[in-house]
């Protein structure tokens, strides 16, 4: 087939902008190393994903509860906080070890989170999804402020006791603490177990449908109400350990620690793609990443953090509206 | 508005609706101007009123139009920061001139009305078109794609360009034009236009950037949408504490000062009113029930032929408005302006008044929002000494079981007086009474 | 040589006076005797500086603070330490008022309270607010009504002055401002022979970002360098991306001028990046919260130090130490020291009446925990800087500097 010069000018033009592009990433990435050495920038690819995986298990709880019920459970974040506290007690006051005490905490977690879903959320069940993410919010200020009183935790910045030493390793220059490793394998592990839960069992599969369709759910015999109690359960189990593993890299607790880290992994979980579980840890991944990556490389970073992370969720968004793994939503007619 | 004959003795809404209104203003006016109501007091109704307006602009963009947003606080923070960098201006000349942010801002939002008109005049979809049956059959597709994405830049670019010229001549035009219209005005006067100009621009400013933000985000999903414009809110608050690199009276976290105390219960309430003048014949304007239909079901309005992108734009550029306008208010009743006052929590607070109040009705948002004012200060007020740390344990406590117990918030979707939808135009058959109640009371919950 | 001395010579004076808990009373060379209970256990004063100047009628006092909130902690030690004050005075025999309002450290929240406290309680002096964004609102509102406001620790210009530049004439602080602050803390630094330095701030906090500004001006100006000059926000907890830039442009001192809370958490991500630099702060340091172990050869600029032998300030930290067992921090000492600035004032004034008392307060002469302070033309305290050193585990006096 022969084409006219304009054609294959146009061909030309297309595929030079291609070259360029991939030119150009290469170019960039390149330079990004080169800019402050390879430790560097391995460095704080390592930092950042430290962050991710903190996001990504604030997150996992967070896509969870609304994967099922279709609920910003803004308390997520509180409950976090709660699972935080929780550990410090059995830390600094029982002198627990590691492991007793995230268990203690994703216990005490879950714990509050079925008392709060059957008080705030189960009797709005039939009516607007609105109504619960109201109760969601009232729930979130009243844990804020109310563990903030004198005889709970009180409002002071409490100092949070690691229950080991941090060792520090180098690999070439580059510095991993096992601080960094205990959190990527219990992030890990937590998301095998979730996976294998929601494939692999039987409860795991109504939940799924109950995520598919709430009625049709109800009507094939699956206790809908239990599903949707065990997944705030879950959730809050996620949630503790969450909080447990977030005050040991960044030692410090109080009773609004919960607010941005939760916000953040929400938006980390929107940004893969909302209900669906390895998207929520790609999408915080992506977000620790930018953190960290715009925070050393692009002047300005630091002051305009935030701003780089939406942007690219905005953009991520106009490419993409579900988020990265997000599947698209059928409308119902 | 003519009402049915049959129906000679029924006294059209307005007209009880006028005298509360008028009551309202007159009382709060007096018991402020003689001390029966101290200025603390005088000071929560008029956050009431504003934060009604606020609230109102989201009730339209989510109560009415069904588009889920938590970015109504950053449309706050543009009217505030906007307005008072107007004003601030005409006191302390801090661009220059009495005129020079204004007439930045004026032109600025001129500029991109007519970029946009641009956009729409150049048909960008022929264009494309048109390069694509030019092309279409030799090119593979990816081909075909970023050659049209180059075309659309080159357009854009081109617009933009233009845009840019002509607010750069529009600013010179206004600035002329406004100092003149300031100079030639006695002060008392001035200080009236200069606050009610302000109040404007910053508004329209919030407007324009919410029509922008709404065409580019609004045809995402309905949680999808509401993160978005929390990243915006979030966004703006980030911006907001840098501000001083770019404008330095703005003073980034150092708060911005200077702002006149000019927002009295007079313009409060008048602004409330004109707002809900303004929204309520919107909704009922076919404008309106387009709008409307969007939230019952967005596939059935476009089957019906309603501009469903459209629809949702307008409601959401009007919603900024109204937020705009509130955030201006604001700032000139305090006098003083902080990025942490426009907080992502904060932004909460009219979310919560339109659930509170009622998805869908303006009564409900207004009654929501001085429930709301009264239930946060009365607290401070009614708890006891030692105890100020209990008013946010039991505030919550207060919205679960206002929650818990009325699902469908206060006023549900009706609303009073005049507010409620028209009755239909009059006919020779009588209407009685009862059908005249149904036609409000059909607005239950879908 | 002569500074380890003076070193040692205060930490003997301190153990001396907490062990014995008995006074070690040192003639003050100001008119206004200070003598304030010394028994450790006892809070009950003998006499008070007010009540020499005998204020024996009523007054209301309102203390507006943020007592809910994530700043809520910050607010609770300036109470104490404000009523510390105001109970010493009373139990001096002066009948005096007070009214708590809780601000959030908002500007909405701080100008509500103010206006609650003047018109809804009557109150005609506010000691508060800590934060300047919420100091700000409420001087205006005192300004309008003719309320006398002192706050503590609101470091803002524009907290005393009015945008022409004038003074507000009933708005006064307790604590200096942020350019004598960074000033020397850059001149520290320099003296301790740095030449490249990084300052960590936070983007939101307009005290710690004034700090900075004027910190990293004034070590320019000095000849030093600032290779990283990062921001990080109030919710903030992960320093790595601004440490690794830290650690890569190998400076010799890390200004950290935020409050304690934060410094403790970037300390210890600085502990664990391996970065070696002297940290310094400001008064924000100024906390029994502070790890101490994560600031070993730290230095930061302070009201006055807990070593200082004068009486002042060993009666305030023993006295209370036993009201609220917890060593004050800088925000109670302040807190504590504005509440007397203004009890002394209304006691020199002699009537109840913000106007008059506005006045005494201009021309004050005040020997406090934190130095001797009068006030210049715009209302901001004149008094000298108290440098400390954090050395085994303990805060050590170093130095003072005079503004």
């Amino acid at each position: 087939m022969r084409l006219s010069p304009l054609k294959l000018l146009c061909r030309a033009l297309a595929w030079a902008i291609y070259a360029l592009l991939g030119v150009g990433i290469v170019w960039g990435l390149v330079a990004l190393v080169r800019m402050n050495g390879p430790v560097y920038f391995f460095q704080a690819v390592v930092d950042g994903l430290r962050l991710g995986f903190v996001y990504a298990l604030i997150a996992l709880g967070y896509t969870m509860v609304y994967g099922i019920v279709r609920l910003i459970n803004f308390a997520h974040g509180d409950v976090f906080m709660v699972g935080a506290f929780a550990s410090y007690f059995a830390i600094t006051r029982y002198g627990w070890s590691f492991v007793p005490a995230i268990l203690f905490a994703m216990v005490v977690c879950t714990l509050l989170n079925i008392v709060i879903e059957r008080v705030a959320y189960k009797p709005l069940r039939q009516a607007p999804r609105i109504a619960a993410l109201i109760t969601a919010i009232g729930v979130s200020f009243f844990l804020e402020y109310f563990t903030a009183l004198k005889f709970v935790f009180s409002a002071d910045f409490i100092t949070y006791k690691r229950p080991f030493e941090v060792v520090v390793w180098k690999i070439g220059g580059v510095m991993i603490t096992n601080i960094t490793v205990i959190i990527i394998v219990v992030t890990t592990l937590l998301l095998l177990v979730l996976q294998y839960i929601v494939y692999r069992t039987k409860m795991g599969k109504a939940m799924r449908a109950t995520s598919m369709d709430n009625a049709a759910a109800r009507l094939m015999g699956i206790n809908v109400d239990g599903v949707i109690s065990l997944t705030f359960a879950i959730g809050a189990a996620l949630a503790g350990a969450a909080g447990v593993l977030y005050a040991i890299a960044f030692p410090q607790i109080i009773t609004f620690m919960g607010i941005m880290p939760g916000l953040k992994a929400f938006v980390a979980a929107v940004l893969g793609g909302i209900g669906n579980i390895p998207g929520a840890f790609i999408g915080s991944l992506l977000m620790g990443e930018i953190d960290v990556l715009v925070v050393s490389f692009l002047p300005m970073g630091s002051r305009l953090r935030d701003l780089f992370a939406f942007l690219v969720l905005i953009v991520v968004f106009l490419v993409k509206p579900t988020g990265i793994l997000g599947e698209a939503q059928v409308e119902k007619v | 508005m003519s009402f049915a004959k049959a129906d000679k003795l029924r006294l059209p809404a307005w007209i009880p609706t006028l005298l509360v209104a008028v009551a309202i203003y007159v009382g709060v006016w007096y018991a402020g101007s003689s001390g029966l109501l101290n200025a603390y007091w005088y000071q929560v109704v008029q956050i009431a009123a504003f934060t009604a307006i606020s609230a109102l602009g989201l009730n339209l963009i989510y109560g009415f139009n069904g588009q889920f947003s938590l970015g109504h606080i950053g449309f706050y923070a543009i009217g505030a920061y906007g307005s008072a960098l107007v004003t601030k201006d005409y006191l302390a000349k801090w661009s220059g001139s009495q005129v020079g942010g204004l007439s930045w801002m004026l032109a600025g939002i001129l500029g991109v009305i007519i970029v946009m008109a641009l956009i729409r005049l150049a048909r960008f979809g022929r264009i494309n078109a048109r390069v694509r049956a030019f092309l279409g059959a030799d090119l593979k597709q990816h081909e075909l794609g970023t050659i049209v994405v180059l075309v659309d830049l080159v357009l854009v670019a081109l617009t933009l360009a233009l845009g840019t010229v002509c607010a750069w001549a529009l600013q010179r035009a206004l600035g002329w034009a406004l100092g003149a219209l300031f100079g030639a005005l006695s002060p008392a006067v001035a200080q009236v236009v200069v606050f009610a100009i302000a109040l404007l621009a910053g508004a329209s400013l919030a407007a324009v950037v919410a029509y922008l933000i709404g065409m580019a985000l609004l045809r995402l999903g309905s949680d999808y949408f509401g993160i978005a414009t929390l990243g915006f809110a979030i966004m703006i608050y980030t911006a907001l504490q840098s501000s001083d690199l770019v404008i330095p009276t703005m003073k980034g976290a150092r708060g911005m000062v200077g702002i006149p105390l000019w927002t009295t219960w007079s313009w409060a309430f008048g602004a409330l009113c004109l707002v809900l003048i303004v929204m309520r014949n919107l909704l009922y304007s076919s404008h309106g029930r387009a709008i409307v239909s969007v939230r019952e079901d967005e596939v059935a309005a476009r089957m019906m032929g309603i501009d469903v992108a459209q629809s949702k734009t307008v409601a959401f550029a009007f919603g900024g408005f109204f937020a705009g306008l509130a955030g201006g208010l604001y700032a000139h009743l305090f006098g003083f302006l902080h990025p942490s006052t426009f907080n992502i929590v904060k932004g909460f607070d009219p979310l919560i008044i339109i659930v509170l109040g009622g998805l869908g009705s303006m009564t409900g948002t207004v009654m929501a929002s001085i429930l709301f004012a009264l239930l946060i200060e009365g607290l401070r007020v009614v708890l006891p000494q030692g105890s100020e740390d209990w008013r946010f344990v039991i505030y919550p406590i207060f919205l679960l079981l206002i929650m818990l117990l009325r699902k469908q918030g206060l006023m549900g979707r009706t609303e009073w007086g005049w507010l409620r939808a028209p009755l239909p135009p009059a006919r020779d058959i009588p209407v009685p009474d009862h059908l005249a109640l149904s036609v409000a009371g059909e607005h239950k919950e879908g | 040589m002569k500074r380890v001395m003076l070193a040692i010579l205060a930490v003997v004076t301190v153990m001396s006076v907490a062990l014995s808990g008995c006074s070690t009373p040192t003639p003050t060379p100001k008119p206004i005797p200070t003598a304030i209970p010394t028994n450790a256990g006892a809070v009950v004063p003998t006499a008070t500086a007010a009540e020499t100047a005998s204020g024996t009628f009523p007054v209301k006092i309102a203390i507006v603070v943020p007592l809910s909130g994530d700043v809520k902690t910050f607010g609770e030690s300036s109470r104490d330490g404000a009523m510390m004050a105001i109970e010493e005075a009373r139990a001096a025999g002066w009948p005096i008022e007070v009214v708590l309002a809780d601000s959030k450290c908002d500007a909405q929240e701080a100008s509500n309270a103010a206006n609650k406290v003047i018109s809804e309680d009557g109150a005609k002096y506010i000691i508060g607010e800590v934060c300047s964004s919420a100091s700000i609102p409420i001087s205006q509102i005192a300004e309008a009504q003719k309320v006398l406001q002192i706050s503590p620790t609101s470091t803002n210009p524009d907290v005393t002055i009015n945008e022409d530049g004038s003074t507000k004439q009933y708005v006064f602080r307790a604590c200096f401002l942020d350019p004598f602050q960074g000033e020397v803390m850059a001149a520290l630094a320099i003296e301790l022979g740095a030449k490249k330095g990084a300052i960590l701030f936070d983007v939101g906090n307009d005290y710690v970002k004034g700090l900075a500004e004027y910190a990293k001006a004034s070590f320019e100006a000095q000849g030093g360098e600032v290779p990283v000059y990062e921001a990080y926000s109030k919710d903030d907890s992960d320093f790595s991306g601004i440490l690794g830039k830290v650690a890569a442009a190998d400076v010799d001192v890390i200004f950290l001028p935020d409050y304690y809370n934060k410094n403790n958490l970037i300390a210890a991500q600085i502990k664990e990046k391996g970065i070696e630099a002297i940290l310094i702060g400001g008064d924000g340091w100024d906390s029994p919260e502070l790890q101490f172990e994560l600031f070993e050869g730290g230095y930061f600029s302070n009201h006055y130090s807990p070593a200082d032998p004068r009486p002042v300030v060993q009666d305030f930290v023993s006295a209370y130490e036993a009201k609220y067992g917890a060593v004050p921090d800088a925000l109670a000492t302040l807190a504590y020291d504005a509440a007397r600035i203004l009890l002394q004032s209304i006691a020199e004034a002699g009537v109840d009446d913000p106007t008059v008392v506005a006045e005494k307060m201009a021309a004050i002469e005040y020997e406090g925990v934190s130095g001797m302070i009068s006030y210049d033309e715009q209302h901001n305290p004149v008094k000298a800087a108290a440098i400390v050193k954090i050395e085994g585990g303990k805060q050590v006096f170093y130095k003072f500097v005079a503004p």
